[in-house]
């Protein structure tokens, strides 16, 4: 049944206001998400002033400052701040991305930081990625060939085959961008989402693997593959610039090439 | 204490960290058979071996000739022979094997016209011992981490190897001497583990954040060195710390090496390339301790760059924009995102930043932890091994190559797994642990979840962050070291009166932070009293006050134990200054000149 109302359990309530000193000259408002599983009870919206004057220019720097400063409790991934290992990804100012390269100077107004849309939460802006990664794991995301590679020796790519890698094989596995698709929200059990259809093209254009038969096999299916409705949300709110979507429109056209 | 439920596991082996090491050796465990878990406290792909950049050192002689005891000659050299010869020469002739299995995992290698694995030039690389510049780090762009390290987790998935995701590892078992496992803690649900297993294997990475300004990732904290610290080990070496000429001024996010590999230049606010005034032959591709000395005293004598003279710029615009975005497309976003200026148009504005811990816990070419017991000097630890950044094997001695980390990783993660699959019989019964093993580690989480006292983890973290900065950092002088033992010292007495505020054990990253901060502290202390206590100047340790290298007291490493109280116990171990076999000349002392 469509639920026309969020659940109970689910309504967002507003939660706790952290002043900035009196005074303060810099202030920009963080609404941010927080949910305790141990606490139980509905989510909320706390509101943190943060002082802009000291604090470094991007969202996760603000979100530091509140965890070191405010309010130790916030929880949140984040690892290199710089962009290229994808634990803070989140969703800011309603779009998907990495708060660690997010200015926070490109958002107007109250910065409102949410989960990434569509997951079970853990805590705060903790949410559950591991059917992602399952579904990660069964498009076999490794070089698979069955004659033996050369000896001591690399397999033979020339520049232009590695060039069809590039804008791929970058995919940080973030999960932004199948979290950003409304498809992916309606059938996350059964459509493979854009960033594992992308990681699939991979392999597939990647010209020392030999199974892209069986890699097409097992994505030519109503939904691993054809839940994609060509959106795009995953190309424009992919924090890498990458494009999925046109990964996935090149898997389309091998699976229409190949029926002949 | 409130009543823990605590589950058991028992492995063959366990892994610990799922960086570049952690993965080499799990893949490598569970490809020959053994149970094989992994316990890391991030998803595997977003360790920090993702942020390694520039390239994979191998003497693959792709773009012109290359022999692997070139490699091994540039590498004892810029270790500033502290290096261990037998293990550089293990490593360096590993190296075209190693980077050729990486290919055939499926590493996107960048590749040349004839479609070989393309190599790149980086400081201190050269051809016929010091006469030419080398091509022999092999790259993926400038992402070449990424590419590997994904590769390898796709590898892990390959052989199915058990992993146990964003748990966090808290203390080793240790009984009579030896490991028996390690305790750790789920976050996703709050359980505790009791793991069993032959051997432990330890890759839990750097530990770059002790210092305020570092490339190093939130979660390098030395998780590893701070288990090894508590459980009566020793580290080695901990007072070689390499900064890295080229962090962005500000963030400290990292400018590859490949950069200056690539053709880029060092230029003060006079508009002068003055590496040439420092390292009249290798100039910008000197070893990275000399380019970050020049560049401090560049600062320090009033030509630094912008309004506050405390940068110096790094130049690539002269390569073009179709060059950086085929080679160096990761600099030019960064320089964008991290310092708001277009490198095909502007210099970036860098300076000497934190990148990389050459000490660690000290392990043989086996990967085996070594922990010197009278004068059994090679004394391996039974049950406990420890690879990569973690690791002091030594092969980076005094000052590490750029791209010869990523090869340590996996030279060194296959080695470690080669051993460990010969001398444990898969599947093998367990004796029964020690009825009390664990409560220990159990008992200093329960300790710091309810830690009521008045500092907040983050706010005894900065003061650690800024007394090793301040005192411990590119230039040392005995005053400042001094002083620095003295302050992290309250410090350290201060972790009594911490203060954790979230009492939860679901995701609880107060709590995470703070059994952070123990490591990296205790490996604080280690760094500094090892600094202070090592009078000469020879690599990345440069003491003002000792400015020449003293083969005659000092050609040695460091070992240090951290007691309780914060005093550290120091000892010694000769560096391995033979090779190991006769393929190999070992290079016997001399002056180091780039």
């Amino acid at each position: 049944m469509v639920a026309l109302t969020l659940p109970k359990n689910s309504k967002v309530h507003r939660g706790r206001t952290h002043k900035a000193a009196a005074g303060t000259a810099h202030v920009r408002r963080f609404r941010v998400y927080r949910w305790d599983p141990e606490a139980g009870g509905n989510p909320s919206l706390d509101t943190f002033e943060v002082d802009l004057a000291a604090c470094g220019p991007m969202v996760l720097d603000a979100l530091n400052k509140i965890k070191d400063e405010i309010d130790a409790t916030l929880t949140f991934r984040r690892s290199c701040r710089e962009g290229v290992c994808g634990s803070c990804s989140m969703n800011i100012d309603g779009t998907n991305t990495l708060a660690c390269v997010k200015p926070i100077e490109d958002i107007g107004g109250d910065v409102t930081i949410y989960p990434l849309p569509h997951l079970a939460v853990i805590k705060d802006l903790v949410s559950d990625l591991t059917p992602f990664f399952a579904q990660y794991a069964s498009i076999q995301p490794w070089l698979s060939a069955d004659s033996a590679p050369p000896p001591a020796k690399e397999r033979r790519q020339s520049p232009d085959d590695r060039a069809r890698l590039d804008g791929l094989w970058e995919c940080i596995l973030c999960a932004c961008c199948s979290t950003a698709c409304p498809s992916y929200w309606w059938n996350s059990e059964r459509f493979l989402g854009p960033a594992t259809l992308l990681q699939a093209y991979r392999w597939i254009v990647d010209s020392r693997d030999e199974h892209t038969g069986d890699r097409l096999d097992y994505l030519e299916d109503p939904f691993r593959l054809y839940r994609c409705h060509t959106i795009m949300n995953c190309t424009s709110t992919c924090p890498k610039g990458l494009n999925p979507a046109k990964a996935i429109g090149a898997i389309k056209k091998l699976m229409v090439e190949r029926r002949g | 204490m409130a009543a823990y439920t605590i589950q058991d596991h028992a492995y063959d082996a366990v892994v610990v960290g799922a960086g570049g090491a952690g993965l080499r050796a799990t893949m490598g465990l569970a490809e020959a058979g053994l149970r094989t878990a992994n316990i890391t406290k991030v998803f595997p792909t977003r360790s920090h071996t993702v942020a390694a950049q520039g390239g994979i050192s191998a003497a693959l002689g792709n773009m012109g000739e290359d022999d692997w005891r070139w490699h091994m000659y540039d590498t004892v050299k810029g270790s500033d022979w502290l290096g261990d010869q037998d293990a550089i020469e293990y490593m360096c002739r590993e190296g075209p094997g190693a980077v050729i299995e990486l290919e055939h995992y499926g590493v996107p290698f960048s590749r040349t016209e004839d479609g070989r694995i393309y190599q790149r030039a980086f400081g201190g690389m050269t051809t016929h011992f010091g006469q030419g510049q080398a091509q022999r780090t092999c790259a993926a762009a400038d992402r070449t981490g990424h590419a590997i390290l994904h590769a390898l987790y796709q590898q892990s998935l390959k052989h199915d190897a058990k992993f146990f995701i964003e748990h966090f590892a808290i203390d080793l078992i240790m009984d009579e001497g030896a490991c028996r496992g390690v305790m750790a803690w789920g976050l996703e649900d709050g359980s505790l583990h009791r793991f069993r297993a032959h051997v432990v294997v330890l890759a839990t990475g750097g530990y770059g954040r002790i210092y305020q300004s570092t490339t190093a990732a939130h979660t390098c904290t030395g998780d590893g060195g701070g288990m090894a610290l508590r459980a009566g080990l020793p580290v080695q070496d901990a007072e070689f710390v390499q900064f890295h000429p080229t962090g962005i001024y500000g963030s400290g996010v990292l400018v590859s090496e490949a950069a200056r590999g690539e053709g880029g230049v060092l230029v003060n606010a006079e508009g002068e390339r003055f590496m040439a005034r420092y390292a009249p032959t290798a100039k910008d591709l000197a070893s990275r301790d000399v380019v970050s000395r020049a560049i401090t005293l560049e600062i320090r004598e009033g030509r630094g760059c912008g309004p506050n003279k405390d940068y110096i710029h790094l130049d690539v615009s002269h390569l073009g924009k179709e060059m950086l975005q085929q080679r160096l497309p990761g600099v030019v976003k960064n320089g964008r995102v991290f310092a708001g200026v277009d490198a095909t148009e502007q210099p970036l504005p860098v300076v000497p930043t934190c990148h990389y811990n050459m000490g660690g816990i000290p392990a043989n070419i086996r990967g085996e932890v070594v922990a010197p017991k009278g004068d059994q000097l090679e004394a391996t630890v039974p049950g406990l091994m420890a690879i990569g950044e973690g690791a002091c094997v030594s092969v980076h001695g005094a000052n590490r190559l750029g791209s010869n980390s990523l090869l340590d990783l996996v030279v060194f993660g296959r080695a470690a797994a080669k051993h460990a699959s010969a001398s444990v019989k898969a599947g093998a019964p367990h004796a029964e642990l020690p009825k009390s093993a664990g409560e220990e580690a159990v008992a200093r989480l329960d300790n710091l979840r309810h830690a009521n006292g008045a500092i907040p983890t983050a706010t005894l973290r900065r003061r650690m962050q800024k007394i090793m900065q301040t005192h411990c950092a590119v230039f040392r002088e005995t005053g400042h070291l001094d002083a620095g033992i003295a302050e992290i010292g309250q410090v350290w007495r201060d972790m009594a009166d911490i203060r954790v505020s979230d009492r939860s054990l679901i995701w609880n990253s107060d709590l995470v932070e703070t059994l952070e901060l123990d490591n990296l502290l205790h490996l604080a202390v280690a760094t500094i009293h090892s600094a202070r206590n090592r009078t000469e100047s020879r690599g990345a340790h440069a003491r003002e006050d000792h400015p020449k290298r003293d083969d005659e007291r000092w050609l040695k490493h460091t070992l240090a134990w951290v007691k309780p109280d914060a005093s550290v116990t120091i000892g010694y171990r000769p560096v391995h200054l033979k090779a190991l076999s006769e393929d190999a000349r070992a290079f016997p002392p001399r002056a180091r000149v780039y």
